[in-house]
């Protein structure tokens, strides 16, 4: 295997960076800009939104049942058993609803993006593409964009409520908690805040799995190899990206919406 | 060596008036990494010419296609495709002159989601402004030409390589393209399947006049082209006498490390007195 200097790897780095930074900022303009593809958007939202809901949802019921296993314990010895419903509530909707369900969906997107195009970057599809007069970023870039931006979106509030679903058969038929108490809290413990930050996140992560996993697939080299290496990249650097994003937007948004 | 007939509605060439070559090449230098792939290129493919360029793998053949279509661009030089400077263009720019220029990829490139319709109409489709009728009319006589008119709900996966390069000859030909750029079209078929892209080719030079980069390692392709003419009476290539090898519209351009060793007709290239150029096509 050859070694790359260390500069060679700061300037590699540097030059992702800046592509990465070109082509996102070019899908943005892209969304003003005709043609705009609407079959290929539909069709993208069906494979990234429709394509995506079991996982999505068995994923969040199960977090929010989960959630509310291991919280009655410690509730239970402070006797507040009861404020069940408004932990799952709040830590389902301005954290683990949008957080998980973009970790699922970049799971299964931004590979699906990532090897879907590099396959078509290796055998000179998006080359053909080209010389036969379609933009590939207005074509293969901006539908899935826009499609992951919009699908993730819903799919994070369906999450949500298949969260608080899975709470609710924890507290009912395992801690014998009534049920109307259980959905009061959950309801009244949301104030505008929580809900305007957890509908903001999948904006951004949606758009981060889509780029990524855009990018990976456009930057392929190297055959069927260079196409796996891509998928994997596309993957990993979408999740670290959703989660590293996740600690700066909370913070922010919870300076802006002057959280108490 | 019969070829089909293609009846479609020829698009009118424009740029000959303003342009005074179809393709220009000036001084074109290109680098990949640490490795000089062109080293001053410079050539000019006149209107109405098929100019077939030669070399051993990795000499850049392929390469220039790209840099005329503006899929790549040079380090320095100008190329110049029908009179616009491709290397000054803007990509949203080149989107209308591509419109004006087919080509056919050496892996055929077809996309493999659509079907052999699909492919063949993309640019129609793209276009937009064309009746659905109109389409499948002029798709299915663009597979009449390369005798595929069978294969048209197929998908390229379902396909011979022989029968994915004359869809995407069709595909390259759909519009009738001023300029045509095709690379290694006969590259691994069989010798009927490559006569009959060779016929689908010189028919392309002679009855449509169409300006054309052939990119071959099958010498005896591109010297089939330069002895023959298409007759279209009889729907057929005709061999001519042998002092009228110079009257077809049909010259070579020879690469090696990157340069242009040899650029002129099929009877200079038979006198040549270079040895590499002789050894090569010996």
């Amino acid at each position: 295997m050859e070694l790359t200097s260390p500069t060679e790897f700061a300037k590699q780095k540097v030059l992702a960076v800046q592509d990465y930074t070109l082509m996102t900022a070019q899908s943005v303009a892209n969304l003003f800009r005709k043609p705009l593809y609407f079959a290929d958007m539909v069709q993208q939202a069906d494979l990234i939104g429709v394509g995506s809901l079991p996982i999505v949802v068995l994923a969040g019921f199960f977090t929010g049942a989960v959630l509310a296993v291991q919280s009655a314990n410690t509730l239970q010895r402070f006797g507040s058993i009861t404020l069940i419903g408004q932990l799952v509530s709040l830590s389902m909707v301005r954290e683990l609803g949008p957080v998980l369900t973009g970790l699922m969906v970049a799971g299964r997107n931004a590979s699906g993006m990532a090897s879907e195009l590099g396959s078509m970057v290796v055998t000179e599809q998006i080359d053909a593409m080209r010389a036969l007069g379609t933009d590939p970023m207005k074509k293969l870039v901006a539908p899935r964009v826009i499609s992951t931006v919009f699908m993730l979106f819903f799919l994070t509030i369906l999450s949500d409520f298949v969260g608080l679903a899975g709470g609710l058969f924890v507290s009912k038929v395992l801690l014998n908690l009534d049920a109307r108490q259980y959905w009061s809290n959950a309801w009244q413990a949301l104030v505008f805040q929580d809900v305007f930050m957890g509908l903001v996140k999948p904006l951004l992560f949606g758009f981060i799995i889509a780029t990524v996993g855009c990018y990976y697939g456009m930057t392929a080299r190297g055959g069927t190899q260079g196409v796996g290496r891509a998928t994997t990249q596309a993957v990993v650097a979408a999740s670290v990206l959703i989660v590293v994003l996740d600690l700066f937007v909370t913070q922010f948004l919870m300076n802006v919406l002057s959280y108490k | 060596m019969p070829a089909p007939t293609l009846p479609l509605d020829s698009i009118s060439p424009t740029s000959q008036e303003s342009a005074a070559n179809a393709i220009e090449f000036e001084d074109v230098h290109l680098q990949f990494e640490e490795k000089q792939v062109l080293r001053g290129i410079s050539f000019r493919l006149a209107f109405g010419e098929t100019k077939a360029l030669f070399g051993v793998a990795g000499s850049g053949k392929s390469t220039i296609l790209k840099l005329s279509l503006g899929l790549l661009k040079p380090d320095s030089g100008r190329i110049l495709v029908l009179g616009n400077d491709v290397t000054q263009t803007r990509e949203e720019d080149l989107f209308v002159l591509r419109a004006k220029i087919g080509m056919v990829f050496q892996e055929s490139a077809l996309f493999d989601s659509l079907t052999v319709r699909e492919n063949v109409a993309y640019r129609l489709i793209e276009e937009h402004g064309f009746q659905d009728a109109d389409i499948e009319h002029r798709v299915r006589e663009a597979l009449r030409f390369v005798e595929l008119e069978q294969a048209i709900d197929k998908f390229p996966s379902e396909l011979s390589g022989g029968m994915r390069r004359r869809v995407a000859i069709a595909r390259a030909i759909i519009t009738q393209p001023e300029v045509l750029l095709y690379d290694s079209p006969t590259g691994g078929l069989d010798p009927v399947t490559s006569n009959t892209i060779v016929g689908l080719i010189t028919k392309q030079r002679d009855v449509y006049k169409t300006s054309s980069l052939l990119v071959t390692h099958r010498l005896q392709d591109a010297f089939t082209m330069a002895t023959h003419e298409f007759d279209k009476q009889t729907n057929q290539m005709r061999a001519l006498p042998r002092g009228q090898y110079c009257d077809v519209p049909m010259s070579f351009l020879v690469l090696r490390d990157g340069k242009v060793i040899f650029d002129g007709d099929v009877r200079q290239l038979a006198h040549t007195k270079d040895e590499y150029i002789k050894e090569y096509i010996s």
